[in-house]
Order: structure tokens, then C-alpha cells, then sequence
């Protein structure tokens, strides 16, 4: 057998401007990178532009800005878009990044047949775990199929769209509804290209288009099993439920970043193991091994990723492929019976709960009933819990935590992370208003209102959007249009209905801690847990939610997405006694502050604020001299101790 | 805040519509200490007396779990505020049996304009309350009503025997669910009598919604509630019906107040609502020492006459009783 031909190397990057992501990318690829894998920053995931209100703050911060074909001729300058691999982070505004590819490609020179690379276009995942929707449910599966049905005729070797199982891991989910809800979206996808009235041959084409982007966490041989059973399912339901009969159109195709949700803040240089091993996950079986693969970062939980660090975890890769000798071997698990057994119980759990689902309506209506994110949140809790009670060993957390002084985290880790220079937002804002000046306003114009009829007809929006591209329309013009003619969405945040989570008995020392409280101040200590700005991930909002309430607090819990006057707005008609701000973006510093400033504003200023995320030590320090009263971070892994503090916090503000 | 608020500018601030004020307010009627509790009944009666006793609308929303009662606040609200009232929503929610906890979660699929100061939202913990309401729900309408045009009430979600919202609203509204048979229990349960408008949610499932409004229609009509109880078919999600909805809430008011009874019916309710209080913090025992039922909705609707509020008239009687 000949030696396997080495997955495509990539490492998720963007931040700043489109200028300085194109410089890193270049140095990424002279590193040996052999493909781009595009992280863009909040508003143009979200549809907006960088000089709107919701964008403050995270304009370039945890991803490159793209605001229009100007930006997007700038990342990829001097990149050649006809060989090269992109992989695109984009989901709600997928139709529109691929638009600006294409018209970028064209100015190149480079025609849409020889574009090669993936954009995620999967909407579900979003209202589950990610957060970047913008549409209700119905009319972001049209735009989904959109560019799938586009791609396929147009665009042949792209992939236009990779089904995420990955970001369910990160939101909690066990192995079995990682790969059930995979494929419930899978099947939801392709049931509405189904419907669009395309014929077999045309649906088979699309079925081996698409493509998986997965998870691998620290269990790697239930990991292995669990993609083992992702292919046998996958090939199954295209021969069974789409009639796909060419057996390498139904071949399992998927890209990896490894788990990061299990990667510490406590003795981060640990992480560099946890990498390599959950790496095996998808490498060790040749017949499903990964396609491409990305490795987050030993600093993981600290912030962003410099170049060196995403350099190490790129050499992490580089090691196994070449100096290791896994390549050299046909599929090594293949025969055992040990593998298989495991992977038939996974197989069969999840099937079964992919049958649940279909069963009950369907996954669109699972995710609007809140049903899914409901089961993913209490599996997160039981994850929590496990870790919490040490049954969960995690090394450097909750055993084996004596540590030296680390050297790589010298005068307490500030130069450990990358820093975004927030002049970047201000450039960016700057460039986007003479972008606006120097087009053709009438052309733009026109083109939106194209963009805007092609909405409301049954036509495929692609051809307006390339349009409108073309036309110097901008992310946030081309969002906005959609948003009129659709309307905006809230996801349910599947905190509502949750039984007790798994911690904590009758009468634990902290539930008399906030009964006493509840005495001395008159009534149940209030909560009101807000996650400002753009931000989504909401894990850990959602679990402290769960656990203050167990604790005996009466939480109100927004869901993400606020803006500081909301937050302020709930803080004083809902009588809080405490806000909890949650944010993971980067964006606290401003995002802190506004919300400290829309408090004072309406009279709510003795209302005590505590946040919680990634917040670097030297930033806690400013946020703690601002006025805020507790700061915590992801090494604060005992939430029981968190919510003690709670109650000392409104103890103090009532003395 | 070991010392309740100063009443003269809360009350100030209250029917002015403060927003801080009005907050501060609703905690002071949450307030379980002695010396809170006592200025909150204070309270409670000079914001009677400021108020008009024909003001405003104030509606309950009721159902089962999940019915879609917090889409359909969402929408009224939004209606209400567009015709030109400030709309108050008062959403009470379960607590946990177990740690007297609770998730509040309604506002998350609020999306209202922070900006707009006739619009006011507050939730609150039924505090294992059975019946649909909390024990300061009482009187916490009485705060919103000084404060804001129309009140909206959400319960949580009630089972069949728990309609307290009924002592709290002028217009009771008994949202239910297609296909779950909601209307069978009901029915067993004998509460038709109790809603003054009927909804079967969720008209965009189509046809198993409009078999729930016939089923419905039926069941009224052997109750003989059938020419007086209307029944409208909504969904809160695609705004079906939701302007006949508005009609029917501003009919049922307007019909109370030409009947001249939407004022005798508030007194008449706020009696129920003191028995209520009376039951729940004292239980059967202070019924039987204050000579029966009978005796006892005597002596509040004796006390409510003299002006004294619910909660502060059932303290009378307990005392009376030589508890409390
Ligand atoms: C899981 C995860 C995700 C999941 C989120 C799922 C979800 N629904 O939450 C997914 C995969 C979707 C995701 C996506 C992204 N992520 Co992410 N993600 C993480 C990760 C790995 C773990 C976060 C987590 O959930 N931890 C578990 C929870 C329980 O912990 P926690 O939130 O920290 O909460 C604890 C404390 O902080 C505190 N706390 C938190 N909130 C509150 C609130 C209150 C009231 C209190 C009292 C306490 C408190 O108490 C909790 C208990 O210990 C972190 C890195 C890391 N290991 O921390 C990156 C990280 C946060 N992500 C990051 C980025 C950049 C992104 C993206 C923006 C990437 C992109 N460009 O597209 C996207 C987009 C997300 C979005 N829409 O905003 C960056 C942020 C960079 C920064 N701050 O500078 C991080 C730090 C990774 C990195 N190093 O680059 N992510
Ligand atoms: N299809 C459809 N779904 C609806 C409608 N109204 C509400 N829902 C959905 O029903 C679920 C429950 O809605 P809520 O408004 O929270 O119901 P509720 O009665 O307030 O629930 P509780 O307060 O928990 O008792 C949500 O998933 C809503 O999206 C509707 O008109 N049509
Ligand atoms: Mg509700």
C-alpha cells in the first residue's frame, strides 16, 4: 500500500485589518501551511459593517474584518486564488463571503471552475452553539441551499458547505449527539435542496459534496470509534435515504480542529499534550482519517494565539505527518474487535437519537422548541460536574496541581497572548467610509435592491449577491437587506426548562449560604446574567445560570447578544441584586465599561457587576479599578466558590 | 437598604412611571422583612388612592407549559405600546421545589426597545406558589397599574385547577395548545367558566390547531359558555389573529366598564385575592378561628371597603385571630 498523501495542514487565523491578516497568511504558507483556513471577525459573521453600534469593539478582534470587495482583494493579495485551499469560517453570511470570493477570484483572473476550498454554511450549529445567526430558521436554510445549489453548478470543487459536529462538542455534547446532530443537519440540508426540485443525479452530486467539520477531544480511541461510525452512518444514508449509488460520492469527507473546550488555563503548557493525543483521534484510522486538519493553541484559554504559538501547533502536525511513520500503514484498527464493538454502540446510540428527532418534527423544529440545545446544555452541566467532583481527572486542575513557576508565563502571562491593536478598529472605519465615498452610490444602490427582490422571489440569491459585490456594496448593506425582508431571530437558550443539574445535594453549606442571604436582604438573591455584544459563546452564562438557580438565586438570564442599554435596561426593572456579565470575545474592556455607563444612566449604579470570561489578569485589574466587583476566568473552574462570591458581593452592596 | 424606602417620592416616582422607581417599588412588595412589609402596605394604599379605580387593563395570560403565553406577551406588548398605551408585563415563573431557586428566562426572547420608557418588564419567582402567581403578584399590579396603561400578566405554566390570575385581571385569557389535549382537561377540570377569551396558539401548525378551536367551540357550547366566551384561533409566531386579539381585549374591557362592572369587579376580585393570601399564609387554620369562609370574606370585604389592601387586611384578620 502506498504511503497516504498528509492531510492538509492549516491553521485558523485572521485579526486586525485585511493587511495584516494577508501578511500573516503569507507567512503561514512559507511555513509550510498548505491551505488557508479564514477566521473572520464578529460583525461579518454577524452582517455588520464595521462603523455599526453592535460592532464596537470586536471589529478585527477575533478575526478579520471583510467588508467588502476592496478587503477581500487585500487578504488575498498576491495569493493565488486559482491553486490555492481556503477554508472559510462563515455561516450567516456565507452567500455573501463566497459572493466576494468569487468577484475576487475574477478580478484575478481566476474563474469560479478552479476555486478550491469550503465555506461552513451550516446555519443549525449556529442556533445551537455558535451564535452567528441572523435569520430565523427557515429563510437561512434557503440561503444555505443557495449556495449549495450555486457551488455545485458553478463552483464544482468547492465545498459549500461542512456540516459541523465540532462546535457541539464545544457546547457540551457527548459523542453520540455530536454525531447524531451532525447528521440530523446533514439531513436537513439536504432535504431542502431536495425539495428545491433538483433530480437525482444533480442530488447525488450535492450529497458527495458535502462535507464534515469535527471534533476529536482527549478520549481518543472513543473519538476514533466515534468517526468510524460517522462513516458507516453517512454512507448508509445516502444509499438508503438520498439513493446516492456511487459508494465514493458517499465517502465520509471531513476537516478537524481538535477539541478546545478541555484545554486549561491552569498550567496551559499541558495543552501541547492534550493537542497531540486528541490529534490520534482523527489520524490513527486511515479510513477516516481527517482531510485537513487545524490545532488550536497551547494558550488556548489565555486569549489569542501568536504566530509562534500557532507555529508550534502546526510543527505538532508537521511531526506526525512526516518524521512519524503512521502515513506508511494501511487503516491500523481495522479488524479489531475491540473498535468495532465500541463503534457499533455509538453507532446505534446515535442513530437512535437522530430517529428521535426525525421523529418529533424534525431538527429545525428541535432547535426552535429549544429541545436540542436543551439535552446539549445538560450534558455540558454533567461535564462540568464530573470535573468539578474530581471525577473527571484533568491534570493541573483538579489533580496534580502543584506546578513550578512557569517560564512561559513570565510577569504573569501579559506577553503571552496576542494583542489587537484597537487602532485597527479605527482604520478599519475609516477605510469602510472611503470604500462608501469612491463606488458608484447609484450602481450599489441598484444592486441591493436586486439583492433585496431576488430575496423575496423564489430566485437563487448568488447571482445578486456576486452583483452586488461587484457593485462595492457593502457586509453590513447586503445584511441588512436580508434582514428586512426576513426579520431578525432569538435562539431559545435551552437554560429554561433544565432539571437540577448534577451538583449539589439538599442542603449543601452553599444553598444555606444564599438562604441566609435571602433573610438578611428580604427576598432571593436575583441574578441577572447578561452576555453584551456580539459575542456567543454562551457555555458558561448558560451553567452558571443552571447553578445559581440550584443554589437558590433567582436568575434572569438574557440570552446572548445583548447591548449594554438592554442589560442596563433588565439590571433596574428586574430589581437585580447582582449583574453578571459574560464575555469571552476580547471585547470587555469596552464592552465593560458601556455597560457600567447605561447602568449609571438609568439610575442602577449601585446594582454590583461582576464579569466573567477570558479576561487577562492585567485586564481584570483595570475592569476591578473600574468599578467592577469580582472578575472570573475559566481557571475559577469550582462554580460553588464562584456563587459563595456572589452572595458575598450582594452581602456588601446591602450592608 | 436596611431601612425601606422613603414613601412620599416613591410614590412620586411610581405614578409618574420611573422606571427606577417602579422597580424599587416591586421589590418592596417582594420584601419578606416585618418593616419593608409594613411601608409596602403603605404603599400599596396611597398608590390605590392615586389611581383612578377604573384605570387601565389589566390582563392575565394563562395556559400550560409551553403554550407560547411569553411570544404572545411579546407580541401584545408590542401591539399595545403601537396604539399608543404603556404596557407593563409582570411574567411569573416556577421556582425550584427543591432550592426555592429560579430560572427567569423569559426575557431572552424579548427584543424590546430599551429606549422606550412605556414599555416595563419584570419577572418574578412564583416562590413555589401553586395557582400560577406569586405571592407579591398582587400587589405588584397594583404598582404597574399606578405606573402604566395596561398590565400584562403571564402565569406559569398552570395545570387545570390553578386560575389566581382571575383575582388579579379585569380580562382572563386561557391560552391553549393544539394536539396536547389541553381542552379535554380543562373541561374535566370545570374551569371553562373562568377565561373570558379563549386562544388556541400556534394557528400555523395548520390543521391540528383549527381542530382544538372546534373541540373548544363544543365544549363551550354543552357549558352553555358558548354565545359569551369568544375563541380565537393566533400564532405568535407568524402574527395571525393578533389584531382581532387586540379587539377582543379592548371589547371585553369596554363591555365591562359600559356594564358599569369593571369597578365593582375589581373590588369583588380583590376580596378573592385577599382569600387567597389569607389560605396561602395561614392555611384553613385561620379560616376556621375567624368563624368559617363564610365569616371570614365578610370581614375582608369589610376591610377593603374601609380602604385597607389585601395583604394588609388579612394581617388584620390574623391579628384578630391572635396570630401573626
Ligand atoms: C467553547 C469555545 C467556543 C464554542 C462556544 C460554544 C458556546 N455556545 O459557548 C465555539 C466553538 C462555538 C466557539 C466559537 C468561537 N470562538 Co471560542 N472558545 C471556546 C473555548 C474553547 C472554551 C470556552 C468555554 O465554553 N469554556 C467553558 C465555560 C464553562 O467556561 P467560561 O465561559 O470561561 O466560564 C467560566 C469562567 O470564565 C466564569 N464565567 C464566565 N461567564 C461568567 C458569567 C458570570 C455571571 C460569572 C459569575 C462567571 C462567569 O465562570 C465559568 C466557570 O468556570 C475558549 C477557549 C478556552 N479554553 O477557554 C475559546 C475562545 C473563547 N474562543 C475564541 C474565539 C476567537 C472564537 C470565535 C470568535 C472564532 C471566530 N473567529 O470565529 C468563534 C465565534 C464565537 C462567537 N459567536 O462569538 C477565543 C476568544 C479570544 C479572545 N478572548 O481574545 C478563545 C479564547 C480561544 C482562543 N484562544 O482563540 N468557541
Ligand atoms: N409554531 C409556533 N410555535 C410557537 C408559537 N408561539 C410560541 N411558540 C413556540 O412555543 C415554545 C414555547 O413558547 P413560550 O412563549 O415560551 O411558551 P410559554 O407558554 O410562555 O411557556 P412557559 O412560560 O414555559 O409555560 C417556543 O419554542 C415558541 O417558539 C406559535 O404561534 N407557533
Ligand atoms: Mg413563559
Amino acid at each position: 500500500m502506498q504511503r497516504d498523501r498528509p492531510w492538509i495542514l492549516r491553521t485558523y487565523s485572521g485579526h486586525s485589518t485585511p493587511s495584516a491578516s494577508n501578511a500573516l497568511y503569507r507567512a503561514n504558507l512559507a511555513r509550510g501551511q498548505t491551505g488557508l483556513s479564514v477566521a473572520f471577525d464578529l460583525p461579518t459573521q454577524t452582517g455588520y459593517d464595521a462603523d455599526h453600534p453592535l460592532a464596537r469593539g470586536e471589529v478585527g478582534r477575533t478575526g478579520v474584518p471583510v467588508g467588502h470587495l476592496g478587503d477581500m482583494e487585500v487578504l488575498f493579495d498576491g495569493l493565488d486564488l486559482a491553486t490555492m485551499n481556503t477554508s472559510m469560517t462563515i455561516n450567516a453570511t456565507a452567500p455573501w463571503l463566497m459572493a466576494l470570493y468569487v468577484a475576487c477570484a475574477e478580478r484575478q483572473g481566476a474563474p469560479p471552475t478552479t476555486l478550491r476550498g469550503t465555506t461552513q454554511n451550516d446555519i443549525i450549529k449556529e442556533y445551537l452553539s455558535r451564535g452567528t445567526y441572523m435569520l430565523p430558521p427557515g429563510p437561512s436554510l434557503r440561503l444555505t441551499a443557495d449556495l449549495v445549489l450555486y457551488a455545485v453548478e458553478h463552483v464544482p470543487d468547492f465545498n459549500p458547505i461542512n456540516v459541523c459536529s465540532y462546535h457541539l462538542q464545544e457546547a457540551g455534547a457527548t459523542p453520540e449527539q455530536e454525531l447524531a446532530y451532525a447528521l440530523c443537519t446533514a439531513i436537513t440540508v439536504l432535504d431542502t435542496v431536495r425539495e428545491r426540485g433538483i433530480g437525482p443525479a444533480r442530488l447525488s452530486s450535492v450529497f458527495g459534496r458535502l462535507s464534515f467539520f469535527v471534533n476529536a477531544g482527549i478520549r481518543f480511541v472513543e473519538e476514533v470509534c466515534k468517526l468510524r461510525a460517522f462513516a458507516e452512518l453517512w454512507d448508509r444514508l445516502g444509499l438508503e435515504r438520498y439513493g446516492v449509488a456511487d459508494p465514493k460520492l458517499r465517502r465520509f469527507r471531513y476537516g478537524v480542529q481538535v477539541n478546545s473546550l478541555g484545554l486549561t488555563e491552569a498550567q496551559p503548557e499541558n495543552n501541547i499534550s492534550r493537542i497531540v493525543l486528541q490529534m490520534l483521534g482523527v489520524t490513527l484510522s486511515r479510513n477516516v482519517r481527517a482531510r485537513a486538519i487545524q490545532l488550536p493553541a497551547w494558550n488556548e484559554a489565555l486569549g489569542l494565539p501568536r504566530p509562534f504559538d500557532q507555529q508550534l501547533s502546526l510543527r505538532a502536525q508537521q511531526i506526525l505527518a512526516h518524521e512519524t511513520d503512521l502515513l506508511e500503514y494501511p487503516d491500523l484498527l481495522d479488524g479489531s474487535p475491540v473498535v468495532a464493538e465500541r463503534t457499533r454502540q455509538i453507532r446505534e446510540a446515535a442513530w437512535a437519537e437522530v430517529e428521535r428527532v426525525l421523529a418529533s418534527g424534525g431538527m429545525v423544529a428541535a432547535v426552535e422548541s429549544g429541545d436540542v440545545k436543551e439535552r446539549l446544555v445538560a450534558s455540558n452541566a454533567a461535564r462540568l460536574a464530573r470535573i468539578e467532583s474530581g471525577e473527571q481527572i484533568v491534570v493541573g486542575v483538579n489533580h496534580f496541581t502543584e506546578s513550578e513557576p512557569s517560564p512561559l508565563l513570565a510577569d504573569g502571562g501579559a506577553g503571552a497572548i496576542l494583542r489587537i491593536d484597537p487602532r485597527a478598529e479605527e482604520e478599519q472605519r475609516e477605510s469602510l467610509v472611503a470604500w462608501r465615498r469612491q463606488r458608484d452610490a447609484d450602481a450599489a444602490a441598484r444592486a441591493l435592491d436586486a439583492v433585496r427582490e431576488a430575496a423575496r422571489s423564489a430566485a437563487n440569491l448568488m447571482p445578486a449577491s456576486i452583483a452586488a459585490a461587484r457593485a462595492g456594496v457593502t457586509t453590513g448593506e447586503w445584511a441588512a437587506a436580508l434582514r428586512d425582508v426576513f426579520g431578525e431571530y432569538r435562539a431559545p437558550t435551552g437554560v429554561g426548562a433544565q432539571a437540577p443539574t448534577p451538583v449539589g445535594d439538599e442542603v449543601s453549606p452553599l444553598r444555606r449560604e444564599v438562604a441566609t442571604l435571602a433573610r438578611e436582604i428580604g427576598r432571593r438573591p436575583k441574578l441577572l446574567v447578561g452576555k453584551p455584544g456580539l459575542d456567543g459563546h454562551s457555555n458558561g452564562a448558560e451553567q452558571i445560570a443552571l447553578r445559581a438557580r440550584d443554589a437558590g438565586f433567582e436568575v434572569v438570564y438574557e440570552g446572548i447578544r445583548s447591548t449594554p442599554e438592554e442589560i442596563a435596561a433588565a439590571a433596574v426593572q428586574e430589581g437585580a441584586h447582582v449583574v453578571g456579565l459574560s464575555i469571552l470575545s476580547g471585547a470587555h474592556l469596552e464592552l465593560v465599561a458601556e455597560t457600567l455607563g447605561a447602568l449609571r444612566q438609568r439610575g442602577g449604579e449601585s446594582i454590583p457587576v461582576v464579569v466573567g470570561g477570558i479576561i487577562p489578569d492585567a485586564d481584570a485589574a483595570v475592569l476591578l479599578s473600574s468599578g467592577v466587583a469580582r472578575v472570573y476566568t475559566p481557571k475559577h473552574y469550582q462554580v460553588d466558590s464562584i456563587l459563595s462570591g456572589l452572595v458575598e458581593v450582594v452581602r456588601q452592596a446591602h450592608a | 437598604m436596611n431601612a425601606p424606602p422613603e414613601l412620599e417620592p416613591l410614590v412620586r416616582g411610581v405614578c409618574a412611571g420611573s422606571e427606577r422607581d417602579v422597580a424599587r417599588a416591586l421589590s418592596l412588595v417582594e420584601d419578606s422583612r416585618a418593616a419593608f412589609a409594613a411601608r409596602a402596605v403603605e404603599l400599596q394604599r396611597r398608590l390605590l388612592a392615586q389611581t383612578p379605580a377604573d384605570r387601565g387593563h389589566r390582563i392575565g395570560i394563562t395556559g400550560p407549559p409551553g403554550v407560547g403565553k411569553s411570544s404572545l406577551c411579546r407580541a401584545l406588548v408590542g401591539r399595545l405600546r403601537r396604539s399608543g398605551q404603556s404596557v407593563a408585563l409582570l411574567a411569573v415563573d416556577p421556582s425550584s421545589p427543591r432550592s426555592g431557586g429560579a430560572l427567569l428566562g423569559d426575557r431572552a426572547r424579548l427584543t424590546l426597545d430599551p429606549g422606550d420608557p412605556g414599555v416595563f418588564v419584570r419577572s418574578m419567582a412564583s416562590g413555589g406558589q401553586l395557582g400560577g402567581l406569586a405571592r407579591a403578584a398582587g400587589a405588584a399590579v397594583i404598582v404597574l397599574a399606578a405606573a402604566f396603561d395596561a398590565v400584562l400578566i403571564e402565569t406559569t405554566g398552570v395545570g387545570q385547577s390553578e386560575t389566581d390570575v382571575e383575582h388579579v385581571a379585569d380580562t382572563v385569557v386561557l391560552v391553549v395548545q393544539p394536539a396536547s389535549g389541553d381542552v379535554l382537561q380543562f373541561i374535566k377540570a370545570g374551569i371553562m367558566e373562568v377565561p373570558d377569551l379563549f386562544l388556541v396558539n400556534k394557528a400555523d401548525l395548520g390543521q391540528v390547531a383549527e381542530v382544538a378551536e372546534r373541540e373548544l367551540r363544543t365544549a363551550l357550547l354543552a357549558g352553555g359558555e358558548a354565545a359569551v366566551t369568544p375563541v380565537l384561533r393566533v400564532s405568535a409566531e407568524t402574527d395571525v389573529g393578533l389584531d382581532e386579539l387586540v379587539l377582543a381585549l379592548q371589547r371585553h374591557r369596554a363591555r365591562l366598564e359600559e356594564s358599569g362592572s369593571l369597578i365593582a369587579e375589581r373590588r369583588r376580585k380583590a376580596v378573592r385575592w385577599a382569600e387567597r393570601l389569607l389560605t396561602l399564609r395561614y392555611g384553613e387554620f385561620l379560616l376556621e378561628r375567624s368563624g368559617g369562609a363564610d365569616e371570614a370574606r365578610r370581614r375582608l370585604e369589610l376591610l377593603l371597603q374601609q380602604g385597607a389592601v389585601p395583604a394588609e387586611a388579612v394581617d388584620q384578620l390574623a391579628r384578630a385571630a391572635g396570630l401573626g
